[in-house]
């Protein structure tokens, strides 16, 4: 249904072939969260996979003791930024997996702060997730989600959980803190699936 | 690890379904010097909560789009939608909005959007939560239109806001704002000026600080729901000392727009 509106020309006529639509490029990288940063000590952090058969847990160290990845990817934020080719370093959910059994097909990632959000494990697992602890060559920021976030780069970037402390397998999609509050379940850029 | 929802998400509640709309400019004003206010006549707007938000959607001869956020000033039923834009010199969609949109121009609007930085008021006979506001510069907006829907719902919480502005002619929604202060139920208004004060101010101008935050605001003490909106590091500020102050994570809510 788009129309022309009079008198816009916008500053780029040539689109990034690398951005979704609907999305902008940025130089910064802007901050939405829902309430105040969370502050947590890698001393204090732990990271947790619940699944129907069990609990399994892991220190800021032993974590990190599974490898670490470099990454370079695309963010896209649901609020229309992206940005491109971005440095990362984190563990692949692939190696964190290893050692978990469950027939559950989604988990709820659950955050320091209390927020939460909904994923298909497919999109998770086969080198498409990350818990990461580093961008652009720094330690994450607190407001970044920092010690740790999940990183899922294919999704809107809301689904990359900030701070970030475990996961918990389910057997339904069941909609996060974002998805209650009129996001959409899945959130593919490319599919602009933004709200519901 | 236990997994409950955050303890103070609101209940699943039902949601005006987001959509597209067509908006035709019905009114634009200066709002400040560097601002203004938009008025859009929406005939498929289906109503919006106070404090929740819209995209804009531009679209160039080319092809060529652009989509940006904007918080909704206006609440409730009906097909008058109204916006206050601040201009950001560099930017893009901000400028042609505040410069070029005129009174007969259509653009898209996809909406309403939001329903956590929103508030509506208690139902009757339930116990009101008080509400502190806390707004840097254009952060304003979706709070003007919590306190205005508060004293149109003649409603008997406790409201007050904290608004911190460049100078007194960047205050948006002043003679609004003001007038609520006058109405019953009241509202308490408290001003932090950044770059310049009104004569006979009792205090330089400066960015807000931790004593006039704990000074101005409604004490922890009284559990109060908090909103915060504004420029990211004027949040990030505000929140982390409204925490530090006792106020619960849970019952802080923020709204960041972005850049700096
Ligand atoms: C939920 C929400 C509600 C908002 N409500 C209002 C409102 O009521 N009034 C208002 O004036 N503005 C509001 N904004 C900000 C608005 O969406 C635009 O960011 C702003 O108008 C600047 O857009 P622009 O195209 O002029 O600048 P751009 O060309 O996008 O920006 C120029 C530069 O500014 C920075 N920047 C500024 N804001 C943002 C942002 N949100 N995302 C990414 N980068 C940013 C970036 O560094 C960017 O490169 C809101 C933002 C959000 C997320």
């Amino acid at each position: 249904m788009s129309f022309i509106t009079r008198g816009f020309s916008g500053r780029r006529g040539d689109r990034d072939p690398r951005l979704p639509p609907g999305q902008t490029l940025v130089a910064d990288w802007p901050v939405l969260s829902a309430g105040p940063t969370p502050h947590v000590d890698t001393a204090d952090w732990e990271f947790s996979i619940r699944t129907e058969n069990g609990v399994h847990r892991w220190s800021w160290d032993e974590l990190r003791a599974l490898g670490v990845e470099d990454i370079t990817t695309d963010i896209h934020c649901v609020t229309h930024w992206s940005k491109l080719e971005m440095p990362w370093r984190g563990v692949p959910l692939d190696k964190i997996w290893k050692s978990v059994q469950t027939e559950h097909e989604y988990v709820m990632a659950h955050s320091y702060g209390g927020y939460t959000t909904n994923l298909p494990l497919e999109d998770l697992l086969d080198g498409k997730s990350w818990v990461a602890f580093e961008a652009d060559g720094e330690p994450l920021d607190p407001e970044h989600g920092g010690p740790a976030r999940l990183l899922v780069p294919h999704l809107y970037f809301w689904k990359s959980a900030k701070w970030v402390r475990g996961l918990v397998t389910m057997p339904d999609d069941d909609p996060g803190f974002w998805e209650q509050n009129g996001y959409h379940l899945h959130g593919d850029p490319w599919l602009e699936e933004r709200y519901w | 690890m236990s997994g409950p929802a955050p303890a103070d998400a609101p209940p699943a509640k039902a949601h005006r379904r987001a959509g597209w709309h067509t908006a035709t400019v019905t009114d634009s004003r200066p709002e400040t010097p560097t601002a203004r206010r938009i008025a859009f006549e929406v005939p498929t707007w289906p109503g919006n909560d106070a404090g929740s938000h819209l995209d804009v959607r531009l679209t160039a001869p080319d092809g060529y789009q652009a989509t940006r956020s904007y918080s909704i000033a206006s609440s409730g039923e009906g097909t008058r939608v109204l916006l206050a834009v601040d201009e950001l010199p560099d930017g893009e969609v901000s400028p042609f909005l505040v410069h070029d949109l005129r009174e007969g121009d259509q653009v898209e609007m996809h909406g309403p959007l939001g329903a956590y930085f929103v508030w509506t008021p208690p139902p009757a006979g339930e116990p009101s939560r008080p509400v502190q506001l806390i707004a840097g510069g254009s952060g304003v907006v979706p709070l003007f239109a919590m306190a205005r829907a508060h004293a149109e719902a003649d409603d008997a919480t406790e409201f007050r806001l904290l608004y911190s502005a460049r100078t007194p002619q960047d205050v948006f929604f002043r003679a609004e704002l003001e007038q609520l202060t006058a109405a019953a139920p009241a509202l308490w208004l408290d001003f932090v000026y950044t770059r310049q004060v009104p004569e006979g101010w009792p205090t330089g101008p400066g960015r807000i600080t931790r004593e006039v935050l704990d000074a101005a605001t409604l004490p922890a003490a009284s559990d109060p729901l908090v909103f915060v909106c504004g420029p990211t590091p004027f949040v990030e500020t505000v929140a982390g000392w409204l925490v530090e102050s006792g106020h619960r994570p849970g019952s802080v809510r923020t709204e960041r727009f972005g850049g700096s």
